[in-house]
């Protein structure tokens, strides 16, 4: 019955949905995008912004490399529609050093503990991690590894990442 | 992923009606699971009616000193709710349990509800799968069934719901607001989901068109004698492969009241209101613990990779009816299990 009713919904003709207007506020400057719905939130930045800071790893939201501030809390830009972000506030790892190019101190802690090794869960991580210490929920270690569980990185440097979380955040 | 007509609802009674308009839209709201099944091909909508911005966010006392959650709560904020960490702490710990810090931001507390199962070939659009494609059969029987059920399932489908959040929901007794074409009403938790039978595509007993609009929780939150336990295969971010909620009213060493709810093992979360009565009036000890969890798991049956789950389940059911009755949950950061 299901398949009947679907092979029916597909061979209806769909018109061809239009392009649509889109505003947000990435890294503090308002931009006006003309989308297809289908549009990631991810692909918006990427291939329309020009911001390719932010990773596409898995596509599904079980990396965490894509990993960005929407309104201040940390997301996975691969499972959100541009569109449906309409009027709100990203802010990708482009965003976060100073204007005269210092460095955020997540940033610096990340290269001090050599927080990486191919870098493709970096910007991700950073995010993720500047997400986590806004939230205000992990006081330890243990609770800093669970909740930055989101972000994979596949080298393995998870003991720097820790490090460098805590250094940012003022642990000793 | 296929082309989509994007549409954004002003109200509940509009999304309703857009719904009903064309066949083929879905609602999305937090869409972490939809946007997914989307990309492999597994859903199709033609039309996207997007409730993310209707007025369903916020956390309220009912009268009769329980809770109304508005669907639209994403997931982080319940958990960390001040009101949710005091009176319904099994609630935040099994929503703590569940995704990623990113995904927990994203997803809406009426969409955890409606989230679909994780079975492998329900993802494979290349592959028979009932819930998918009725009629075309199950692949799970006979392939890979690691995750799959041992309680419920039936020769369709042995496929399990994803969901931590709902586990705890189950055992606190909570209740679905639902609004449709026909109005409002209300579902118990129990009655939500569905067992498989011989209609797998239907995970829960939502009629088309009807949107979740709250739940509501009960005054009795067992917050002093509670613990979710999540067994995986991984530390974090993993689904279950067994999960227990367990609450208890203690009145010193005798069980006044007793709920017990597993996941990770049906296509519902599992509750077994015989269990239950097997606990109450009863001493918190092992052997009471181990006469429910045996009544609970009777009528389990494994399959080719998952008849461990059975023994898993008894041992997880007694640990975590242990660690309620000494007032020591489980803490979702902590891997070693107490």
């Amino acid at each position: 019955m299901a398949r009947t009713s679907r092979t029916r919904a597909r061979a209806e003709p769909i018109p061809t949905p239009g392009k649509v207007s889109v505003t947000l506020t990435v890294n503090g400057v308002e931009t006006q995008l003309e989308l297809a719905p289908w549009t990631t939130l991810l692909d918006a930045l990427r291939e329309h912004l020009g911001l390719t800071g932010t990773k596409k790893g898995c596509d599904h939201g079980q990396c965490g490399a894509c990993t960005v501030l929407l309104d201040d809390r940390r997301i996975n830009s691969c499972l959100a529609f541009a569109v449906m972000k309409d009027g709100a506030r990203v802010t990708t790892i482009e965003g976060l050093a100073a204007p005269d190019g210092k460095l955020h101190p997540l940033q610096q802690a990340f290269i001090e503990h050599d927080a990486f090794q191919c870098g493709y869960c970096t910007p991700g991580q950073i995010c993720s991690a500047l997400g986590l210490i806004a939230e205000g929920h992990a006081k330890t270690a243990d609770e800093i590894r669970e909740l930055m569980s989101g972000n994979i990185c596949r080298c393995g440097a998870y003991p720097n990442i820790l490090a460098a979380i805590e250094q940012a955040m003022g642990r000793p | 992923m296929i082309n989509f007509d994007y549409v954004r609802a002003g109200d509940v009674a509009e999304a309703v009606r857009l719904s009903a308009a064309t066949p083929g839209a879905r609602f999305i709201a937090g869409g972490t699971n939809l946007i997914d099944l989307m990309k492999v091909d597994v859903e199709r909508p033609v039309r996207l009616i997007d409730i993310s911005r209707l007025p369903l966010r916020s956390v309220e006392e009912t009268p009769s000193g329980g809770l109304r959650i508005g669907a639209l709560v994403p997931n982080s904020d319940l958990a960390w709710h001040p009101l949710i960490e005091r009176r319904y702490p099994l609630l935040a710990s099994a929503i703590l349990a569940g995704a990623s810090a990113q995904l927990r931001n994203m997803a809406s507390t009426g969409g955890n509800l409606l989230q679909r199962t994780r079975c492998y070939y329900f993802y494979d659009a290349a592959t028979p799968c009932n819930k998918r494609a009725p009629g075309s059969g199950c692949s799970a029987l006979t392939g890979l069934n690691r995750m799959h059920a041992i309680l419920g399932a039936s020769q369709s489908c042995i496929a399990t719901h994803p969901s931590d959040m709902c586990v705890a929901l189950a055992a606190l007794a909570a209740v679905v607001h639902v609004a449709g074409p026909s109005g409002e009403r209300t579902l118990r938790f129990v009655d939500f989901h569905r067992a498989p039978g011989t209609t797998p595509e239907r995970d829960t007993n939502l009629e088309p068109h009807e949107i979740v609009t709250a739940i509501e929780l009960p005054a009795q939150g067992f917050a002093a004698n509670h613990s979710y336990l999540k067994i995986r295969d991984r530390a974090s971010y993993a689904f279950a492969l067994v999960s227990v909620a367990a609450a208890l009213e203690l009145d010193g060493e005798v069980i006044k009241e007793a709920r017990l709810a597993l996941g990770g093992v049906a296509h519902k979360p599992w509750r077994d209101p015989a269990a239950e009565q097997a606990l109450r009036g009863r001493p918190a000890t092992e052997a009471s613990f181990a006469a429910a969890a045996d009544r609970l798991l009777q009528d389990a049956k494994g399959h080719a990779h998952n008849a461990f789950k059975i023994g898993l389940a008894r041992r997880a059911i007694l640990r975590a009816l242990s660690q309620a009755a000494r007032g020591t949950p489980q803490p979702q950061w902590q891997k070693k299990i107490l």
